[in-house]
Formats: C-alpha cells, structure tokens, sequence
C-alpha cells in the first residue's frame, strides 16, 4: 500500500521531471552555435537618395535591358517619378513610360498623349523620386500567393518562381507599392528583385551601376561597416507607406510628404 | 458494419490515395519551407539557383577597363567620368565574342536624358547645364560638338 508520505514525495518527482524540458539537457556545443551565427548572410536594403536623382531614367533602361523586360512594353520592374509642386498647392505627378527615355518634355504627361505645360514661375519645387520593390520584411505579397510560387529568401529579397506561378494576380493586387506587373512573355508575375543573379555574384544591381549620380545605393543591413548600414543607422530615412505595416526594406533619403 | 458504410468509405481512401500519389509525381521534390517560415519561405528551393544563374549583361566600367584603358582613364578626369561605359555603348553581354562592337547610342535622345534643362529650384536637375533640344541646334548630333568622354574637348569631326 502506498502511503501518503510516498505519494507526495514521488508526484513532487513526476512533476518535476516534467517541468524540464529536453532541451535543457543538451549540452552546448561552441562549435555549432559560431558556425550558425555566421550562416546568418547577408539582409540586402536598398538606399535611395531623392535629392541626387535628376530624372535621367538610365536606371530604368539599365534594369529592363539587365532583366529581360520587354523594352517597348510599358511595364518596369523600377520607375522613376516626377513631382513638380506649384505655387497654387497642386503636385502635378507623372512617370512617362516609367522614364525609361528619362523626362524630355518640360510638360507633365497626364496621359492619351498630353501634356499639362507649367509656367518656370509657378513652380515651387520639383524632385524626382526612384520606386522599386521593397522587399519588405512582411511582403503582402508573398502571403496571399496560394500557390508557393513566391517567396522569400534568407536575404530578404522576394522572389517569383516562374515555373510555379498561376497568373493569378492576387500579389499583383496585394502589394500596396503597385511594383509587380505581368511578364508580357511568361505571361506570370513579375518584379524587381535587386538584381538577385548580381548581388548574390559581389556586384551591384543594374540600376545602381547605371546611375551616375549615386542616388542608388544596394548594401547588406547585416554588416555593421556597409556605408549604406551606416547611412540608414545614423542619418533620417524614410520609407514608403509605413503605416501598412510592411516594413519595407528601401529606405529614402529626402523624402517630401507630397510622395506616395 | 453494412456495406453500405464501407464502400463510400472505401471510395473516399482511394481518392486520398490517388491525390497523395498524385502529389508525389506532380510537387518537385526540394518544395517545402524555406529559411522564412511557412508564411514568406513556403517554395521551390530550386528556383533562388535559377535566378542566381541568370546572365549579367552589363559588365560594368571594370570590365571594359582591361581591353580600353585609354578610353577609361580619359573618362576618369572628365565631368562625365560617374557614367558608366555600358549606359551610351550598350550592355557588354559576351563582348568582344559576342557581340563583336556594340550598339552606341548616339542620339541627341541620350544626352537630352540629363541636358534637357527643367528649371527646377532646389533639385540637382536645375543647376545641371542644359539646353532645349527643340532650338539647340535641331537635326545635329550632340557628338558633332560635344565630346562625349570629356565635354569640355570637342566632338567627332567628320
């Protein structure tokens, strides 16, 4: 017969044992833990600088040369934007053929060909801001594929796997940045994804090569002594459409509150 | 039991199985979760190769450097010398195999990409020296005048 005593003593034992997870008993191996720390890779970031940008559109020729994008199609994996502010309070935005031929009319293209000409007086400032994709670290986009064709990597970037992809559409509608179009030729979703074939060979994207002002700029959050790390830890940048909880991953310098 | 409990049972077993093997065939093998989770990582493993492996076709200024030193170094004390090779002559590729010489693009369309002037107050593009390609001198190429490795040395002279 059991006692009480014994009982107590051994459902304090059972107990206990139960309350010790297995894990606990793993030794720690140095060994492995160093070797998984630095496993960790690289986080590619994107950094553009607005105020160097001067509409030249060499980055959107470069990218859709680099990355097969039908040139005549007016589809493009970056684009740059022009916002010219007046001084009656109206931003007049536009982004012929994405600027892929840069900006050659003074006009505002408002579309079905036309032009909206600005007197040089009225105007109170005027930027150009380059857009890509984010590569956010919650991608809509990615979470709404019911397929698993897109996805995204250890590094950040997502990606589109073409064999896979139905044509759906849902992350084309899903992403609130507007940056993934159907490839007129695969006939699937398509999107910038920095270059993924250059960056992951030690060169920079098309587009930040192309750019002869610097206002592109491609780094790797992770290393504390990437001159782009650094920029984004020390100085104010901005992203695009925070309040959508995306956290993207392209961080703005210069940005006036008239972008969206 | 009846049998007319097992056989829809049986019926419903089969199509598992079918949809199961199905599945085997059809899903490539190195699908599954990659490094982010279910929710970002669910993929095709095999595919993050097949972007990596896609061609470069811009080389870059480091390139052309080995074959056409004097051209680089003559653009490397230019105002120009931030552009890159490939932006005017063409996205190397397998250069000089193949293409043997590359498309360059001439065209007053090219340098109007940044000479165009747009006179915009507090933006780089407003202090950039610019012309308006609708009365300076139409119909010419800008290289006729304008050297374009180093603007400030004149152009191509027929």
């Amino acid at each position: 017969m059991i006692s009480r005593r014994s009982f107590c003593k051994k459902s304090l034992l059972i107990a206990g044992g139960l309350a010790i997870p297995l894990s606990c008993l793993e030794l720690f191996d140095p060994k492995r833990l160093l070797a998984e720390k630095d496993q960790k890779g690289p986080r590619w970031v994107f950094l553009v600088d607005t105020r160097k940008c001067v509409g030249c559109g060499f980055c959107v020729k470069g990218c859709k040369v680099e990355n097969e994008v039908p040139y005549d199609a007016n589809v493009t994996r970056t684009w740059v934007e022009r916002y010219v502010v007046t001084s009656d309070g109206k931003t007049h935005i536009d982004s012929p053929k994405g600027a892929r031929d840069g900006f050659p009319n003074k006009g505002i293209d408002i579309g079905h060909g036309k032009l909206e000409e600005i007197k040089d007086d009225d105007i109170d400032k005027a930027f150009f801001v380059p857009k890509l994709c984010n590569q956010c670290d919650n991608p809509p986009c990615v979470q709404v594929c019911p397929v698993g064709a897109t996805y995204q990597t250890a590094d950040g970037v997502v990606l589109v796997d073409r064999s896979w992809c139905i044509g759906c559409g849902y992350c084309i509608m899903g992403c609130p940045y507007g940056v993934r179009f159907f490839h007129p030729v695969f006939h699937v979703a398509e999107k910038c994804n920095f270059c993924y074939h250059r960056i992951t060979k030690g060169m920079q994207t098309a587009c930040v090569d192309s750019c002869a002002f610097g206002a592109r700029r491609v780094g790797n959050l992770r290393d504390p002594e990437d001159p782009v790390t650094k920029i984004i830890m020390t100085e104010r940048v901005n992203v695009l459409k925070e309040e959508y909880g995306t956290k993207p991953q392209v961080f703005y310098l210069g940005l006036s509150k008239e972008v969206k | 039991m009846k049998s007319h409990v097992w056989r829809p049972l049986f019926v419903v077993l089969v199509i598992i199985a079918l949809v199961l093997v199905a599945r085997k065939f059809l899903v490539p093998a190195d699908f599954g979760i990659g490094a982010r989770g279910y929710m970002y990582g669910w993929h095709r493993a095999g595919n993050e190769q097949q972007w990596k492996d896609m061609k470069v076709k811009y080389k870059t200024a480091a390139f052309c450097k080995d074959c056409h030193p004097d051209k680089y170094d003559e653009m490397k004390e230019s105002p120009h010398r931030n552009i890159n090779c490939e932006n005017c002559h063409g996205p190397a590729l397998n250069h000089p195999d193949d293409p043997k010489s590359l498309t360059i693009d001439r065209s007053r369309e090219l340098c109007a990409r940044c000479h165009t002037r747009l006179p915009y107050p507090n933006s780089g593009r407003g202090v950039m020296k610019g012309i308006d390609p609708k009365t300076h001198n139409v119909g010419l190429d800008c290289v006729t005048c304008h050297w374009p490795h180093d603007p400030r040395k004149e152009g191509h002279k027929k």
